[in-house]
């Protein structure tokens, strides 16, 4: 090692403990931190907030501002094929993410509490694999057993059910990645003590876990929640000919071109999501 | 106790695990446009044959591959800073820079994609920027390039990247960094040696969350690319609900599940890693 020479002077080192490294780098970094987040947040920012702009645009070219005007969101509320649409994802979205929470939390209570069982390596790949799994791969899979399902007993008909099936199916591994999450930060003395004391397993998860997890679970259901209304392209393939969700709504118009009212469209789906988003953390910030 | 390992262990079991085996199957067999389902089940090879023989399968494989890794890239060059400077800002500040990266995710993901086409098309917002403050007099158009495909994965999954390395920075331990320091290294050399070593699981958790999603993407080369962006998500796609060749289709999902599963299984590992770590 070099010689003393290169340690500090004495005049720095006294800082040791309470100095943070940024003090130490100093001016350069703080301004190279800055610009990375600008820049970063910018780009993030930037395209949703000219879509939020554009959608009150008098001119029904996107791309040129022709002066304030609310007609593109009057002609999105009397678009009747666009609020059934909507009607139909928010039912899904409802139903999938409830039966996804109560799925998600008892996987990912068994795989951070239930440390042997059988198959249990396969059990973890099975939560997890859905959440990266291309999404044209599962689509297809999941509609061949639709039809094959259909082909032997009649059942079920593509529709409401089969798409509410397909979103819980890749949900749970949200729900279940943030109940073992959280199950994996606190103790488990209250639980034993619980135990100990002789409550039984279902007591004891009634009464101390499923309360200290209850956050966990209400932001895994509401991230569910949005990504069952978000959901196309699985949701295309085992849609069927008669029900359209909203986003192959919003699909089929988008590839005729840009369209102001899905501007409109797009507005209020982003004011919700930071809703869902602030309330979510919210709800996993505020501790037990 | 067992019914809490059994309902999600046969909920997956039955809507995830089986329908493979069906896709499997339906890829051996051969397209009947008169049946309903449109298949002949068999064992031929015939739909694999093509995939590895035609010259716009082939295309569309190393497309996809080459597509996603360099997004892959630009998305690990753009998020690695950004998450670098979350980290080391002001611990007050952290969540609220955090919530500003999930957000996006949280809104819907064909709304990001489609603002992108107002901001690309020939005519579109960029353009006019370009044109206006006389930057560039006859911008040529992104939309419908590979360029703007890129651009569409980078902006969609950065949070993906962002996250996982975040969460590997946060918990590095800052006093390395001043023993560093102390013993004379640059900012430079404690970061090669110290810091990057450290986020390593982050980088790779990041790469591969982008990485697998983005060889099967669809919507963003459906949208933002051209005719001649050939991306195998959107041949399966194409193949299913243009053509109808429900066999074809599978075949291509069966090989796009064989391409990813090494990738798959590693990002499977690095969670369990993780969770252990914790």
């Amino acid at each position: 090692m070099p010689g003393r020479a290169r340690l500090p002077p004495p005049k720095r080192s006294r800082d040791i403990g309470t100095a943070s490294p940024q003090s130490r780098f100093g001016f350069a970094q703080a301004g190279f931190a800055f610009t990375v987040l600008a820049f970063g947040y910018a780009f993030l920012y930037l395209p949703i907030a000219l879509v939020i702009v554009y959608s009150f645009n008098e001119s029904r070219l996107v791309t040129v501002w022709a002066g304030f005007s609310t007609k593109w969101w009057s002609a999105l509320f009397a678009n009747e094929a666009m609020l059934g649409a909507a009607w139909l994802s928010l039912r899904i979205a409802l139903v999938s993410a409830t039966i996804a929470a109560v799925i998600g939390l008892a996987a990912g209570y068994a795989l951070a509490r239930v440390p042997r069982f059988f198959g249990r390596t396969l059990f973890g790949s099975l939560v997890i694999a859905p959440m990266v799994m291309p999404e044209v791969v599962m689509g297809i899979s999941m509609l061949l057993l639709f039809v094959g399902s259909d082909q032997l007993v009649g059942w079920p008909v593509r529709g409401f059910l089969t798409i509410t099936i397909a979103h819980i199916t890749f949900s749970i591994a949200f729900v279940a990645v943030v109940v073992q999450a959280r199950l994996a930060d606190f103790d488990r003395s209250l639980e034993e003590a619980a135990m100990d004391l002789g409550a039984t397993p279902w007591t004891t998860f009634r009464t101390i876990t499923l309360p200290l997890i209850a956050p966990a679970v209400g932001s895994g259901w509401l991230l569910a929640f949005t990504l069952s209304l978000d959901d196309l392209i699985l949701t295309q393939f085992v849609a069927g000919a008669q029900s359209e969700t909203l986003p192959m709504r919003i699909y089929s118009s988008v590839r005729l071109g840009v369209d102001p009212q899905i501007n409109a469209l797009a507005t209020i789906i982003v004011v919700v999501a930071a809703c869902a988003l602030i309330f979510s953390g919210w709800l996993t910030r505020r501790k037990a | 106790m067992r019914l809490v390992i059994a309902l999600p262990y046969f909920w997956l079991a039955t809507f995830f695990l089986l329908p493979f085996a069906l896709v499997l199957a339906i890829a051996f067999g051969v397209n009947n446009p008169d049946a309903v389902p449109p298949v002949d089940l068999g064992l031929s090879l015939k739909n694999f044959r093509l995939l590895f023989t035609d010259d716009l399968y082939l295309a569309a494989w190393l497309g996809s591959l080459r597509i996603a890794a360099t997004s892959t890239v630009l998305c690990l060059l753009l998020g690695y800073p950004m998450a670098y400077a979350i980290a080391r800002a002001r611990p007050g500040l952290r969540p609220l820079l955090l919530m500003a990266v999930i957000l996006p995710f949280w809104t819907s993901f064909l709304i990001r994609v489609y603002a992108w086409m107002g901001l690309l098309a020939s005519n579109g917002i960029l353009n006019q920027f370009l044109r206006t403050t006389g930057l560039v007099d006859n911008p040529g158009t992104i939309l419908g390039t590979e360029w703007a495909v890129h651009l569409g994965i980078v902006y969609g999954y950065l949070p993906f990247m962002v996250l996982p390395v975040y969460a590997a920075l946060e918990k590095l331990d800052t006093s390395l960094l001043e023993a560093a320091a102390d013993l004379g290294a640059s900012p430079l050399v404690a970061f090669l040696t110290v810091t990057l070593p450290q986020s390593l699981p982050g980088i790779l958790a990041g790469c591969l969350l982008v990485f697998i999603p983005a060889v099967g993407e669809f919507v963003i080369p459906d949208l933002l690319g051209g005719t001649g962006t050939l991306m195998i998500g959107k041949v399966l796609w194409d193949e299913f609900f243009l053509n109808s060749d429900w066999p074809l289709a599978s075949a291509v999902a069966i090989c796009l599940l064989v391409l990813l599963v090494g990738p798959i299984a590693l990002f499977q590992r690095q969670q369990a890693k993780n969770l252990e770590r914790q």
